[in-house]
């Protein structure tokens, strides 16, 4: 592995720094520890760490741009016959090279200039490795020597190591929000290059959704159309379909376990639940369509009625499942942080149980309730594998949840998965799906969010 | 107490009673439907297993037939040339064939003789190679090998494919009666299903195995591991124990607090933007789907690690300032310690998490069928949940088993992460 | 003095009383905790329309001994009751009894102001619509506003019966929330604490307010003033360490007390 050995490198000569670092300052004052500012083992991570950091942001920096920079390289150096081919069909000879290069076996027609490039491909690997090799080196040495000049008694070398962790931690925390950043970029740029090919308004108002497109420009009919109607209905559809399957049993349950279970009860039903959130939800698409969708089918034909195989409510009803225990979770933190002495009030003055419940610590606890219902239908709406197995592809603007539906995950995969050609509308049309995701699941979120928070406060 | 109080005292009692009857019967609606929802989850668990561990338990056992392979020079190495270039270019399915024919050779008919061949699984003709190759000294012996029976002699042998009429279905009459004469000479049994656990994807399902997606995930999650934990950890360390309260600190918060509810499968459009169309990283390598897989765990593990910091009481954060340790030092020598099992028990419970997660996986190219075992965080792989979508998506009958134990073993996997987190929680709670 | 916790103390006073003025008579009461004894074995006797105050240092049992006595303690899981207590000479602890019918005959107001998160007139309306009390809704009316007037509390609040009970400032909550036990015309009220979070001037109210609903109502408070208890009530119970030590007419149990415990509790040498 090169990025691998190129890593360990790194961290042997910063351990070297780190025991040149110590001996050192133990050096400079003769064994006499108590002249210096830090205990030794500071100074010898002063060093490692001047050692180590500079060339670890190399390293990473050249990982992130080493195939590119070689890529561009190799075209670069490609017959100009090949250098002028439009942009997909680029990327399929670099592919073909790669995999030559790689020892893989290619089919189709071989030029012998693929071979050529290929052989190009793995000596600039191999250049490349080098050079970085000897430039991480040079680095490490420089760092490792420079600072260890520096060490004298009076350094405040402990002072030193903690601003450089402080600073590492702050950059460690800045992670979630370039996460978001880029979430919001990536998301949002390839959807105004998707909206400057498609009006935005037949995007948002379109009532036919079929991205197939002319896969020669001079076919006819085949424009595509990109309207999100029958995706938002779709998604809708399943997701309130999810959702009555799992309000009633998650509240219920949620309710049965805080105020009413004994602690048997308990000890069963609260496992199964963790279970029923654990499993993944690949699981659930596989069983949606191995086994509900078929017996919805089959009832369905007992009853004379049409199911489809990929109908909305089999997708729906498991994806229920699979939300039940998290409204019931969240439920359940929502109504034991009703305190106990409204309760006492209602019993106080001769209410039953359930009356307690339904008429004090419910609308005592709605505004949490209602903000776990809404990360309920956040979830649905960005769950994406149930969806993809067992819902539909075709896009119907139909009402009806025995239909197949499609939603906007399922769209987002069966526009990415395969070979794509980047530019297309078709591939940038996920891109714009996902902002539509992004910003819908987003908003959900916050209004939950704030509202589960103010509830808190409520009660704190 | 006077009469006309005392009677009204009487009369609302009264009342009141005449309505309890009804009020407890509510009362017990509202019980037994709360009974209802319990046993409505807890059913739809166990059909849920049920129906995963009744299609999947008949994977684990596969039909082997037994023939008699004569490793015939002249098909193998006619010109004596003793290469493994030429070793591995030989006819080996001719081998199989001809020891097909010499077991039934009442079969004529250039059609059912084609059925005939069909029986044995199209790999044999590589398993005989790799014999070959291991040990050339093979060469003009005859020996009896066992061969993995094609996947819908299997299907039939378990009793889930049928003889259909005019031969209209998977398997034939005449197939049957070589299956029956098979099983007569013992020379057809099931077996231990071993290739499941160690091949790699196949479009054959009798050599299909999860080895493959096996190793994927393990490099996917190594990577997600050595990001997610330290970058996690001191996140969480920074927000609990440095960090100054003020609109920055309360950005990244409502940040953290909201990635992690944002569906997987943006996080898949955001690797496929960064981190392959703008970096360039190679497409389906555990590398990608390490690093989104990280993206999308960090909110989880900050936020078990900062509830786990916020646990240690702060007289052990005043007790080593008041020895004269510095901040960062009472930080790192006696508050980190005593978090660190939480955190850990957050960092397995979202390992567990991406483990079985797939939409953004899909997203950055890890769907692909992929044979080879990858040999590192930089190759084509990928990983169990989606070895799961794309067999589930396979027409034959014999993935559906498959995918049923592949999902099992993944049950398995995550059982055990759990498990490790639950006792990590028990060994290491702490009251103070 | 060196006491144990095992101690059971032999109630000293007048707990019984003659037949005529009793409402409530407790005899053997023990209560339990799993295995934390926390009511030892008291006996004792409530008057009709008096107040009976229950005095005694923290975490001597006065709130569990008052829950047993509308049968609240059986919303605790691990509580476990002895003995016998009886209401009218009806045997509340009896199979027959139905606590929720209990509880409409006696109201109960709580140490920290507790009104349900609806508006003012809705949490006054409650018990008797749960009870069904009210035929229609300007009977309902009469009930709320009879309440509040009893409970003092409807001139500062007839304007704003929409607004949440909350809202209200602490003393008025606790009035609202004497309101609210009122509203089922109970014939017993019992509160725990009931002026512990209000100042001096709301606790004055209150104190006007139980004074006049002595008139109606059985009523037995638990204080851990001293003066509160001497103003407003007519008989003290002293308990201590979960045995009732002494009870009697507050005169006498704050002026001339026979236990040395009592004593030294009323002046304050300890508690
Ligand atoms: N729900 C409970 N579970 C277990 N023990 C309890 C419970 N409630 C009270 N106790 C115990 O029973 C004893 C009596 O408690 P109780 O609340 O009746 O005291 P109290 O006299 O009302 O005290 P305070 O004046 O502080 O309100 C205490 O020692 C307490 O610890
Ligand atoms: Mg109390």
């Amino acid at each position: 592995m090169n990025n691998l050995s190129l890593l360990l490198v790194v961290i042997v000569l910063s351990v070297a720094g780190y025991y040149l670092g110590r001996k050192r300052s133990v050096d400079v004052v003769r064994g006499e520890i108590r002249h210096l500012h830090s205990l030794p083992g500071y100074y010898g991570l002063f060093v490692a760490l001047w050692c180590g950091l500079p060339a670890l942001v190399v390293l990473a920096v050249w990982i992130a741009s080493q195939t590119s920079v070689i890529t561009s390289l190799v075209v670069s150096g490609l017959p100009p016959d090949f250098r002028s081919l439009p942009g997909e069909q680029l990327s399929l000879v670099i592919n073909d090279i790669r995999n030559i290069a790689d020892g893989t076996i290619v089919s189709g027609t071989r030029d012998q200039a693929l071979y050529a490039a290929a052989k190009h491909y793995n000596r600039l690997k191999v250049t490349g490795f080098l050079a970085i090799l000897a430039v991480i080196l040079s680095i490490c040495i420089a760092g490792l020597g420079l600072s260890k000049r520096h060490i004298a008694p009076s350094m405040r070398a402990r002072v030193k190591v903690e601003r450089t962790i402080t600073v590492l931690m702050v950059l460690c925390s800045t992670v979630a929000i370039f996460t978001t950043v880029g979430i919001v970029l990536s998301v949002l740029f390839e959807s105004i290059r998707f909206f400057n090919q498609i009006p935005i308004t037949d995007f948002l108002f379109g009532l036919e959704w079929s991205p197939q497109m002319a896969i020669r420009a001079d076919q006819v009919g085949a424009a595509g159309s990109f309207g999100i109607a029958p995706l938002l209905t779709g998604t809708l559809m399943i997701s309130g379909i999810a959702m009555l399957v799992a309000v009633p049993i998650g509240l219920m349950s949620a309710i049965y376990m805080s105020e009413y279970a004994t602690d048997r009860v308990r000890t069963v039903a609260k496992p199964v639940l963790e279970i029923l959130a654990g499993i993944p939800t690949v699981v659930y698409g596989f069983f949606a369509a191995l086994t509900v969708a078929p017996f919805l089918r089959d009832i369905g034909a007992g009853m004379g009625l049409d199911v489809s195989s990929e109908s909305a409510l089999a997708a729906g009803l498991v994806m229920g499942i699979m939300i039940i225990p998290f409204i019931s979770s969240l439920s359940d933190d929502v109504i034991n942080a009703v305190p106990q002495s409204l309760r006492d009030g209602s019993m106080g003055i001769g209410a039953t149980k359930s009356e307690t419940v339904v008429k004090v610590v419910l609308p005592a606890a709605l505004p949490g309730i209602v903000g776990s219902i809404l990360l309920g239908v956040s979830r649905a709406i960005g769950e994406t594998m149930i969806v993809v197995m067992a819902a539909g592809l075709t896009a119907n603007l139909t009402a009806n949840p025995l239909n197949a539906v499609t939603t906007f995950t399922v769209q987002i995969v069966t526009l990415l998965i395969g070979d794509q050609e980047f530019d297309s509308p078709k591939t940038l049309a996920a891109f714009a799906l996902g902002l539509v995701l992004f910003i819908m699941t987003l908003c959900l979120n916050i209004i939950a969010l704030y509202v589960v928070r103010r509830y808190r406060e409520q009660y704190e | 107490m006077n009469r006309a109080e005392l009677n009204s005292h009487e009369d609302r009692l009264q009342l009141i009673k005449s309505k309890l009857k009804w009020r407890y019967a509510k009362e017990n609606i509202f019980r037994v439907s709360g009974i209802i929802a319990i046993l409505l989850a807890v059913s739809m668990l166990a059909i849920l297993f049920i129906s995963i561990i009744g299609s999947g338990y008949t994977a684990f056992q596969q039909t082997f037939i037994r023939l008699d392979i004569k490793f015939d020079q002249d098909v193998i190495d006619p010109d004596n040339k003793k290469e493994p270039e030429a070793l591995s270019q030989a006819d080996y399915s001719a081998l199989v064939k001809t020891a097909l024919s010499k077991m039934f050779p009442d079969v004529s008919d250039r059609r059912e003789r084609r059925d005939l061949y069909s029986i044995v699984s199209s790999g044999a003709a590589f398993e005989l190679r790799d014999m070959i190759m291991g040990n050339p000294a093979l060469i003009g012996t005859t020996q009896q090998v066992w061969f993995p029976a094609d996947d819908d002699v299997d299907m039939y042998i378990k009793g889930h494919i049928q003889v259909e009429a005019e031969g209209s279905g998977r398997i034939k009459e005449s197939t049957v009666q070589w299956i029956n004469a098979l099983t007569e000479s013992k020379s057809l049994k099931k077996r231990f299903n071993t290739t499941l656990f160690t091949g790699g994807d196949s479009r054959e399902p009798e050599i299909a195995g999860i080895w493959g997606a096996v190793v994927g995930s393990f490099y996917t999650m190594i990577v997600t591991l050595a990001l997610s934990f330290p970058l996690g950890v001191a996140t969480a360390v920074y927000l609990e124990e440095f960090a100054p309260k003020n609109i920055w600190t309360d950005i990244v918060e409502v940040n953290i607090n909201n990635l992690a509810a944002v569906p997987s499968i943006v996080f898949g459009l955001l690797g496929l933007a960064v981190f392959l169309n703008f970096f360039g990283l190679p497409r389906s390598a555990p590398i990608v789907g390490g690093l989104v897989l990280t993206l999308m765990t960090l909110p989880t593990i900050i936020i078990a690690s900062r509830a786990s910091l916020l646990a240690v009481p702060p007289s052990i954060r005043e007790g080593a300032l008041g020895v004269g340790a510095s901040r960062m030092q009472s930080v790192l020598h006696h508050v980190l310690p005593l978090a660190l099992p939480g955190m850990l028990t957050g960092t397995i419970i979202g390992m567990a998490r991406a483990l079985g997660e797939t939409a953004p996986l899909l997203m950055i190219g890890m769907v692909a069928f992929i044979v080879d075992i990858p040999t590192g965080v930089f190759d084509k792989a990928t990983v169990l949940p989606v070895q799961i979508y794309l067999w589930a998506d396979s027409p034959e009958r014999a993935f559906v088993e498959r995918t049923s134990a592949t999902i099992m073993v993944l049950l398995a996997f995550l059982l055990i992460m759990n498990a490790l987190a639950v006792i990590l929680r028990k060994k290491f709670e702490r009251r103070w | 003095m060196v006491m144990s916790h095992d101690d059971v103390f032999e109630t000293v006073g007048r707990p019984l009383l003659s037949d005529g003025r009793i409402k409530i008579s407790c005899r053997n009461v023990n209560v339990y905790y799993g295995n934390k004894h926390a009511i030892k074995d008291v006996s004792v006797d409530i008057a009709e329309k008096e107040v009976t105050a229950f005095i005694g240092p923290s975490g001597c049992g006065k709130s569990t001994f008052l829950r047993c006595i509308n049968r609240m303690n059986d919303t605790i899981k691990d509580c476990r009751f002895e003995g016998n207590i009886t209401i009218d000479g009806e045997n509340i602890y009896d199979k027959n009894m139905d606590p929720v019918l209990l509880r409409a005959r006696i109201g109960m107001v709580f140490q920290k102001p507790n009104p349900f998160p609806k508006s003012i007139y809705k949490n006054v309306a409650y018990g008797p619509s749960i009870h069904g009390l009210a035929r229609n809704k300007s009977e309902l009316d009469e009930i709320v506003i009879t309440s509040l007037e009893r409970a003092g509390l409807f001139n500062e609040v007839k304007d704003q019966l929409d607004h949440p009970g909350t809202s209200l400032s602490g003393g008025q909550q606790q009035r609202l929330c004497i309101a609210r036990a009122i509203s089922v015309h109970p014939e017993i009220i019992l509160m725990d604490e009931p002026c512990s979070a209000l100042d001096p001037i709301a606790t004055a109210k209150i104190e006007e307010l139980i004074d006049e609903l002595r008139q109606n109502y059985t009523i037995i408070i638990v204080t851990h003033s001293m003066q509160q208890a001497a103003r407003v009530s007519q008989r003290t119970a002293f308990f201590h360490l979960g045995s009732l030590v002494e009870v009697d007419d507050t005169n006498t149990i704050f002026v001339n007390p026979e236990h040395k415990l009592t004593q030294d509790y009323i002046t304050g040498r300890y508690g």
